[in-house]
């Protein structure tokens, strides 16, 4: 396929742009930061989002929702990203979506109208260290009953206390470090035996530690097959890396144009600083790492929404070249900005901030290069 | 069946059966590449062979129109069977900066007979060009060039200038026919003074001198002109609008150099040296971004590729493309010596085919020098594209 946006995809894009412009922009986020909001996002704007159709984008049209690809997705995380609108987009309208899109009509019909009517946020509950390791996953879910006892610990699970519910990976065969014998569980955020610890994170973010301690769940809450989670996981997954690659570009784009427009106001020694040489080749070399970034995560995205072989390597890619270029672009914004951009009132620090968080979302930069080497055999 | 999927079977059919075998391997080096020209020898029969049936078919330059040596085929069409060469392990039929060059240029700018004269010299492979830019006073700042031509008024022998001057980093001027030539017509514009002239190397006052090179090969030469006769027909455009045609052609040159980022392909070289890697971690990592690297620039190649066809890109973009994919090969190189350990510095061994990957590791430094340097690329990206202030 071309790579390039067609017709509908544009209109999509502007539409998303004047939507997150006028209803989610930099100013609503500080002021949900600023209250100390224990969500960490706004459910109105949830609600908002739904009325849009945008929080059913990846659902399928049979199942009520919009039937797009991770292209559209993009498209919305994209100024999702360049706003810095806060909203439970990327955990349950995209990886969410992801697994539970594989799981059984009743699972389906129990979750997408929740979501479709913006009433519903999902968690995503895998990590169980400090960096992305899911192939290491020990949470155990023994057999008891007429399903599973799960026993465990989960952290990084982002808005997981306003999540209704939890996507928990767990083991029901083999040990820690196999793929193998995993099996994923959309668990009740009320459950019996479940914890939740909260900590606010340095882009304000809201994520939980939750404590699986013998929580009982049905056979019914099994996404996908017993033993065979590697599968639905590995979708969930790249579902969120890509998405998390396309809303990077975003905040690297936004907080690019941020800097240009700086760099072409800001005077010093009489003059405007974007007339300094030395100020111009970084500013162009950022630009063509972001035009990188914007390409390969493009690519990552059609070839996923092909089902192509190649869109696990690609995504790996996608989702280390975009960490890598919104890295750069928050630094440099910084840097650039000179004192003002060390200050809490001006914006160019909280990109900085949500470029962390996203970074780490869902393995970063060296995680995935090194699984793009491993994928490439070597 | 498409006429696309037709085309791609027939061309399929004719390359298993016009291509030699032995040009279904790839080239060991630039002696082994067919440039064509007056005293080209080949190598072999089959390089020779290829070459005729190439020419016949017109696939030597599959894209330029049939009245100018091409076979007209469309931008799809030309990409198929580049595809279907590629898959066949086909090497190019002729290389020439005739094709990549001066044939783009004399497409825009020329007349119609130079159009069938000059093109189709270069598609028959029987002129071999050169392309006289630089100069030892101009190379970033090329237009500060001062190779003159006097113009000469004779009603007898014909108008005509008189080129004095001298060019450097002329590729292989040694080995040309014929040289397309910036020079200076009028001293007193600097921009619209400059005319693009076409010349025969064989011309009295035509002289070069090779450069030997850090990689130590000669591929560039050092050009003079004392009193060189050109007659005025031999002129692409319009007198002292040379600088027209000149950026047209840089502008070509870097979306051929910005194409060089390594095999045109995505296959990682990191497989083959895995033995290495896997005892090397932080080189294995260094491979490793590298790789995320390679398969962004070639996902924005295509996209560059795509948007270009739909004029979406900005006309500056290819400055950014070369900057990209020259350092992009550089790096790759440095990579290529880091893993090749002690062997990879053997500057002549057999079992290092003579050095090529030290030679060609060295090479490729000057892939961010040629055809406008990476910091007049950021300059050009810089000012043109996100529209910085200043001069």
């Amino acid at each position: 396929m071309a790579m390039t946006l067609n017709d509908d995809q544009n209109m999509l894009r502007d539409t998303a742009r004047d939507f997150m412009a006028r209803e989610a922009p930099v100013t609503h986020f500080r002021k949900f930061r600023d209250m100390g909001c224990k969500d960490g996002f706004s459910h109105g704007l949830w609600k908002q989002f739904a009325e849009m159709g945008f929080t059913g984008i990846l659902i399928p049209e049979a199942d009520g929702g919009m039937g797009m690809g991770q292209i559209e997705a993009g498209i919305l995380l994209e100024e999702i990203g360049r706003n810095l609108s806060p909203s439970p987009f990327l955990t349950t309208s995209v990886a969410a979506v992801a697994a539970l899109k594989l799981a059984d009509k009743a699972m389906r019909d129990r979750w997408f109208p929740g979501i479709l009517a913006g009433e519903t946020v999902i968690g995503i509950a895998i990590e169980e260290g400090v960096k992305h390791r899911p192939e290491k996953i020990a949470c155990v879910a023994e057999r008891s009953g007429n399903g599973f006892k799960l026993t465990g610990q989960k952290q990084f699970v982002v808005q997981g206390a306003s999540s209704d519910m939890l996507i928990v990976a767990a083991r029901t065969a083999g040990a820690a470090g196999e793929t193998d014998g995993l099996t994923l569980f959309a668990v009740d955020k009320d459950a019996a035996g479940l914890s939740m610890e909260t900590a606010r994170l340095v882009d304000s973010a809201v994520a939980a530690h939750v404590k699986l301690d013998g929580v009982q769940v049905d056979a019914d809450a099994v996404i996908g097959d017993v033993d065979g989670g590697w599968a639905v996981l590995s979708k969930m997954l790249d579902a969120g890396r890509v998405g998390a690659a396309a809303e990077m570009v975003g905040v690297g784009t936004g907080a690019m144009d941020m800097t240009f427009e700086y760099l072409k106001t800001r005077k010093q020694f009489d003059r405007v600083i974007g007339e300094f040489q030395a100020l111009q080749h970084r500013a162009a070399h950022l630009y063509g790492e972001m035009e990188g970034a914007r390409s390969i995560v493009l690519k990552a995205q059609s070839l996923m929404d092909e089902g192509h072989a190649k869109a696990e390597l690609y995504v790996a890619a996608a989702k280390a070249k975009a960490g890598l270029a919104c890295n750069l672009s928050v630094r440099e914004g910084v840097q650039m900005h000179g004192g003002i951009g060390m200050t809490d009132e001006y914006d160019i620090g909280l990109y900085m901030k949500r470029d962390r968080s996203l970074n780490e979302f869902f393995g970063d930069a060296y995680y995935h290069a090194d699984r793009l080497a491993t994928m490439s055999g070597y | 069946m498409s006429d696309l999927d037709i085309f791609r079977a027939e061309a399929r059919a004719w390359l298993e059966e016009n291509c030699p075998a032995e040009m279904r391997i790839p080239a060991k080096g630039d002696e082994d590449v067919c440039w064509g020209g007056r005293n080209f020898v080949f190598q072999s029969e089959a390089q020779k062979l290829w070459l005729e049936r190439c020419v016949a078919k017109g696939y030597t330059v599959p894209d330029w129109p049939k009245a100018y040596g091409g076979a007209g085929l469309s931008p799809q069409e030309t990409k198929i069977l580049r595809q279907e060469m590629a898959k066949l392990g086909c090497r190019a039929p002729l290389n020439s900066f005739g094709i990549w060059m001066l044939g783009p240029a004399l497409l825009k700018f020329g007349t119609e007979e130079q159009k069938i004269h000059y093109m189709g010299q270069i598609a028959r492979g029987e002129i071999r060009w050169c392309q006289g830019y630089s100069e030892p006073g101009a190379g970033s700042d090329l237009v500060s060039m001062q190779t003159f031509g006097e113009e000469v008024i004779d009603p007898v022998g014909g108008d005509h200038w008189v080129v004095n001057g001298q060019k450097i980093w002329t590729s292989y001027a040694d080995k040309a026919d014929w040289i397309f030539c910036l020079v200076r017509t009028d001293k007193t514009n600097k921009y619209q003074g400059i005319s693009f002239l076409l010349f025969d190397m064989q011309t009295p006052g035509v002289s070069t001198k090779p450069i030997k090179l850090i990689s130590g090969n000669s591929p560039f030469c050092e050009t003079f002109f004392d009193n060189v006769v050109v007659p005025k027909h031999q002129i692409v455009g319009e007198i002292n609008r040379g600088w027209d045609v000149a950026k047209y052609l840089l502008g070509h040159e870097r979306e051929m150099i910005s194409g060089m980022g390594g095999d045109g392909g995505v296959t990682s070289i990191g497989a083959a040296m895995k033995a290495t890697l896997s005892q090397e971690p932080v080189l294995r990592a260094q491979m490793a971004l590298f790789d995320v690297d390679n398969l962004t620039f070639r996902a924005h190649g295509e996209r560059f590729m795509d948007e270009w066809k739909t004029g979406k890109a900005h006309p500056a973009y290819s400055n950014l493309m070369k900057y990209v994919g020259t350092e992009l090969n550089k790096k790759r190189n440095e990579l290529v010596m880091s893993i090749g350990g002690s062997q990879a510095l053997e500057w002549e061994s057999e079992r290092t085919n003579g050095g090529s990957k030290a030679r060609n590791w060295l090479r490729t430094k000057a892939n961010s020098i040629e055809g406008g340097t990476s910091e007049v690329m950021l300059n050009v990206v810089s000012k043109r594209i996100l529209e910085m202030p200043g001069a």
